[in-house]
């Protein structure tokens, strides 16, 4: 990590890494042994997404032989997926789920999250053990009770039971939140509560802005994971296909539509191209808060 | 006046959290209490609960001929793929560490399939490992090497599945690289001076001070792969060339020959599939109580190293 290193998502640090500083430089064969090592990692984390690529321009009876070059190019089939699937109202569901999934989210979580880091009350602790408690619980344990509840509201068949619960809190969210507001300086939240702020405003003059990039960090992980989701999807939209996000249509694409490879790998590239705008968008932020989940407390 | 102080900001507190209360009571704690009475009971959703004592819990405990394959399959990959996962992920971040040129870009290239739609890396897994004519089997003929069935195979399923992990293991190796960044480089020095070889220095220096990273990855991956779903499911059905993931036909499941039918998978499709709900309750709560276990026993475990955790 020198100062050469281009765009480092954390902020740059450019202290020397651990194991190396201030030691010798490092000779010329080690330097090439390493730098070898790291290119060819590169090309095997890479080399799935050129598969793809190259499978998804392919003619359909190219993409059904042996893997080779492509014999001609058709990238004509991009837009072919579009056409032969209802890929845009897929997207907008997707759009619609995770979206919406976000926003409820921020509303309800931010204050409880501040809260958490920046009040001491009685019953923190417990409240701080229940939601890590439900953050590591496996969906599928409470799927059935859950599924009753929303096929008594009429909800099954379509995506609100993944958005609603947004609306009080998302575990995950709150507490990844309060590792953030909690590296806030303390001297800032005491200094507007000496100036006489009482804690909403102190939260939105003094936390929000400091915390911009944790917020938007929370936020980006929710998108995603709404967007990616699978399970959800699968377990309350799979019987209307009108309200089917990205993520569990292309699923069916294979199997039930038989759609041929090439339409296939091209529609999983479509699918993969809005989180990965995102993330470049956003790297930075997005890469302390994969950080701040696991490390500090 | 300071405890009147005080009072008001615990009711702003108690405030601030209420919308997250509620959602545990509605979305947490109401559930689990439901999920453990369904389970003592016979449940098709059309019809009202049916109170039916043990039965569920019986024939999960020695009747359901799929469980125990289910179980089985799904500690392997608790065994397997999480160790796995973790120690590729410490490789491929250290060897960022090694990087002196592009150290952004390259782990910006080795964190992006993490991103990926998990529905999209594993249709692109079960293309690039086709038997007959993915690209790489045909990498391997080109070496004169017989590649084997992977998705197709009962005995490489599971394995093509860690090669799927291993693929998306950016979201651990950011973790680890911030924590092997934070390691004080005083301790390596001083290690050094006393003569510690490369292999003592790991060992000694960098392993303890990423416990608490370390710690956090497996209480998170062994929770993950017992819920493990997606990846097996869409890959068994998109490698069998059908789609009907939990569509109840239990040849589906877990295909070729269940070697890829998990807990969790088992669990849908007994309640989704075959509309039983108590007994996948009764599933459930095993794999609730299973999941508790393994937090607290890791936790308590390694409490001394992980006061960050624990929180």
């Amino acid at each position: 990590m020198t100062a050469t290193a281009t765009r480092p998502a954390r902020p740059p640090r450019v202290r020397p890494t651990s194991s190396e500083q201030g030691r010798r430089r490092r000779s010329p064969v080690v330097f090439v042994a390493d730098h070898a090592l790291l290119v060819a990692l590169a090309v095997m984390f890479l080399a799935p997404f050129v598969f793809v690529l190259l499978t998804a321009v392919m003619s359909p009876q190219q993409a059904g032989t042996a893997f080779a070059w492509p014999t001609s190019w058709h990238w004509e089939n991009f837009a072919e997926v579009f056409h032969k699937l209802p890929m845009l109202k897929y997207f907008g569901n997707s759009f619609l789920y995770a979206g919406l999934a976000t926003a409820f989210m921020l509303v309800s979580s931010v204050p409880a999250a501040y809260a958490l880091a920046r009040i001491q009350f009685r019953g923190s602790r417990l409240i701080l053990l229940a939601i890590i408690g439900a953050m590591l619980l496996p969906p599928q344990v409470t799927s059935v009770p859950l599924y009753v509840m929303w096929s008594k509201a009429g909800l099954t068949g379509s995506l609100w039971p993944l958005i609603l619960p947004n609306l009080l809190g998302d575990a995950f969210s709150i507490f990844l939140l309060r590792q953030f507001f909690l590296t806030i300086p303390r001297e800032y939240t005491e200094a507007a509560r000496i100036d006489g702020c009482g804690e909403v405003r102190t939260l939105l003059r003094v936390v929000l802005p400091m915390a911009r990039p944790g917020i938007a960090a929370t936020s980006i992980f929710l998108f995603f994971a709404s967007w990616n989701d699978y399970y959800g999807p699968l377990l309350y939209t799979s019987e209307n296909e009108s309200a089917w996000p990205v993520s569990y249509a292309l699923a069916q694409f294979r199997g039930a539509r038989s759609v041929d490879w090439n339409l296939t790998m091209a529609a999983t590239l479509i699918a993969m191209v809005p989180v990965v705008v995102v993330f470049l968008a956003a790297q930075r932020s997005f890469v302390r808060g994969v950080t701040l989940t696991g490390v500090k407390g | 006046m300071a405890s009147a102080i005080r009072r008001r900001r615990t009711v702003t507190a108690y405030l601030f959290c209420t919308p997250a209360l509620l959602g545990m009571l509605v979305f947490f704690v109401f559930p689990l209490v439901m999920t453990v009475y369904y389970s003592f009971t016979s449940f098709d959703l059309s019809n009202a609960p049916r109170w039916n004592d043990f039965a569920n819990w019986k024939f999960l405990f020695g009747q359901d001929p799929l469980i125990g394959k289910a179980a089985l399959n799904t500690l392997w990959f608790v065994a397997i793929l999480v160790p796995v996962r973790i120690a590729g992920a410490m490789l491929v971040a250290w060897a960022l560490t090694r990087a002196r040129r592009a150290s952004g870009a390259l782990r910006t290239v080795y964190y992006l399939p993490a991103l990926v739609p998990p529905v999209a890396s594993t249709i692109a897994f079960v293309f690039l490992l086709n038997p007959a004519t993915g690209p790489v089997n045909r990498l391997l003929a080109a070496f004169g090497i017989h590649g084997p069935g992977w998705f197709t195979d009962p005995a490489w399923a599971k394995p093509a599945l860690v090669l799927l992990g291993l693929w998306v293991l950016g979201d651990i190796m950011v973790i680890f690289l911030a924590a092997l960044l934070d390691v004080p480089t005083e301790q390596y020095e001083a290690a050094e001076l006393d003569g510690a070889n490369g292999v003592q220095r790991f060992w000694y220096i960098t392993l303890p001070n990423m416990a608490p990273v370390l710690v956090f990855a497996l209480i998170t991956g062994i929770i993950a792969a017992l819920q493990y779903f997606t990846e097996p499911a869409v890959a068994s059905a998109t490698a069998m060339g059908k789609s009907s993931v939990g569509a109840g036909t239990s040849t589906l499941l877990g295909w070729p020959d269940e070697s890829t039918l998990t807990y969790g998978q088992l669990l849908y499709s007994k309640a989704f599939g075959a509309n039983l709900f108590g007994y996948a309750s009764a599933m459930a709560v095993v794999l609730f109580v299973v999941a508790g276990l393994a937090t607290a026993v890791l936790l308590r475990r390694f409490r001394s190293l992980t006061p960050e955790v624990a929180s």
